[in-house]
């Protein structure tokens, strides 16, 4: 038997079914409202949780390294605040990545659906607690006389861009690496600890000593951050720093993408 | 002639045994003969099945317990490639979910309906056209609005079939998950099922129950030891069955008693 010679295109066809676009994204609403709801079942509450995460960690941090440590950086609020709130679009959607397929066993295991949706769903969400927050940032950096400028009206969207197709790409490929390797979700923890750390977001970039800053740009979060925070306290991108999110996003989506596609297929075999 | 709806034409299926699932550290000490095994163990779930379910067909499926009978539903659904042989579907499929999955807890049973039609491959539109009449299928009344993990297992069964019921369902999948829900809930399924009957509903129903089968399919496949050992008329492949196992069948005991 020439069984080696199994193509893939001809072992499965499945002529009468009708996923259209519309389907796919109303799946993709219903998942969203779904993630919403389940989290925050009173609306005005929801919104107070969203914000009340990234800044009880900022106080925290401003008790430990302001008051404590007396660090002497001027305005350490609002940096502390332009660096974490991205920072928690960053890390939930990266720690929670691991689980996105394998917390969904059920359904994958059974129904043909589109599953990088999930991740999707799981991007987009974290992405809409992130917008919500700006307001509130806002209060803040206005407080400290840093008034937002128009840069941020083509600057918000690019970065939320850069950042969406960042987080998507590294999240997909450890939802389906985790399939695989199931400790996978414990490297990611340890792994996403240090990044946090060795990333801007405690303490600002003139910070770090000029001869380790010049390889700072081999944290791929470092350039995101950065520029976060450019944009939110000076209203300006530096091209530099720009390009590098740029370029590690598309590298990432690139990478989680083929990942994904040469997995997908699998993933029912597997839980 | 009726039109084919689902072709298997010798169809294997085998899995790698995925030792290394135990995680990276595992995989990465032991890599060369990792490896090596993850290309020479394979489990072969399914061999050189041939079958195919036409329009309107009500097709069983039984076999012992790790038959390959779920490897079956898994490739019709779209979920599993095979290694070998080809497998054409040619219409939309709806698996009836295992109790619960495609559900969640803590949204209500309004939004579980929009959940579950949506993974279906159903649209927002054409699910709110059909929720009234799901909801009183399901006879949940005031339970629609609470949310789901107020519900009683039978209570939860019975919205998952009241869903895929009523989202014009072109293939129904049903992997043993009938038989909750009270007697009365039953008798409601089994007619709902003998209306597919005339519309045109595919179905294809994988269970243990020998008593479903008989009274439910109009033809049965019997796989056994991951081949297929029969295929034909229910009464039939069932008393084979039957003896096979080592269980005397009483066919009038199976006929009084509905599922």
């Amino acid at each position: 038997m020439n069984g080696r010679i199994a193509k893939n295109w001809n072992r499965v066809r499945t002529l009468g079914y009708h996923r259209d676009w519309e389907n796919y994204r109303d799946l993709l609403i219903v998942l969203v409202q779904k993630e919403l709801k389940v989290r925050y079942g009173n609306k005005a509450l929801g919104y107070v949780w969203s914000i009340a995460n990234p800044l009880a960690s900022a106080l925290v941090y401003f008790i430990a390294f302001q008051i404590l440590m007396r660090v002497n950086i001027p305005g350490y609020p609002v940096i502390l605040l332009s660096g974490i709130f991205p920072w928690q679009w960053f890390g939930n959607v990266v720690g929670a990545s691991p689980n996105v397929f394998v917390g969904n066993s059920s359904i994958i295991k059974k129904v043909n659906f589109p599953r990088n949706i999930v991740l999707l769903c799981t991007a987009l969400n974290h992405m809409i607690h992130f917008v919500v927050s700006v307001p509130v940032l806002m209060i803040f950096l206005i407080a400290f006389n840093h008034v937002p400028t128009l840069t941020w009206l083509w600057g918000l969207p690019l970065m939320m861009a850069i950042h969406f197709l960042m987080v998507y790409g590294i999240g997909l490929a450890l939802a389906s690496i985790n399939l695989f390797f199931r400790d996978l979700e414990r490297l990611t923890g340890i792994i996403l600890n240090f990044t946090f750390f060795l990333t801007p977001i405690l303490y600002p970039l003139e910070q770090i000593p000029p001869h380790i800053r010049k390889f700072i740009w081999l944290n791929p979060a470092a350039p995101l951050i950065v520029s976060w925070r450019e944009l939110f306290l000076y209203g300006s991108l530096q091209p530099m720093y720009l390009l590098y999110s740029l370029l590690y996003a598309i590298a990432f989506f690139a990478i989680g993408q083929f990942i994904y596609r040469k997995l997908s297929w699998k993933f029912a075999e597997l839980i | 002639m009726r039109e084919p709806v689902i072709t298997f034409y010798d169809v294997s299926k085998s899995y790698p045994l995925y030792r290394h699932i135990r995680g990276i550290k595992n995989f990465v000490f032991n890599m060369p003969k990792h490896l090596k095994t993850m290309q020479n163990e394979q489990y072969e779930a399914l061999r050189n099945i041939t079958f195919e379910v036409y329009e309107g067909e009500k097709f069983g499926v039984i076999g012992n317990n790790g038959a390959g009978k779920s490897t079956t539903l898994g490739l019709i659904a779209g979920v599993l490639k095979p290694n070998r042989g080809r497998v054409i579907v040619r219409r939309r499929v709806s698996p009836l979910l295992a109790l619960g999955a495609g559900f969640h807890p803590e949204l209500s049973g309004r939004d579980n309906i929009m959940l579950n039609g949506v993974l279906m491959g159903l649209t927002r539109r054409e699910i709110r056209q059909k929720e009234e009449e799901i909801i009183e299928f399901s006879e949940l009344g005031e339970f629609i609005n609470h949310p789901l993990r107020m519900y009683s297992t039978g209570m939860v069964a019975r919205l998952g079939f009241s869903v895929v019921a009523h989202l014009d369902p072109e293939i129904l999948l049903i992997d043993e998950v009938l038989g909750v829900g009270d007697i009365r809930f039953q008798k409601k399924c089994l007619d709902k099922m003998t209306t597919f009957k005339d519309s045109g509903v595919t179905m294809v129903l994988v269970t243990h129950s020998v008593a479903s089968v008989m009274n439910l399919c109009d033809r049965v496949m019997w796989i056994d030891n991951h081949e297929i050992r029969m295929i034909g008329d229910p009464t039939e492949v069932v008393t084979y069955y039957s003896k096979a196992a080592g269980v005397p069948l009483d066919l009038s005991a199976v006929n009084k008693a509905k599922l």
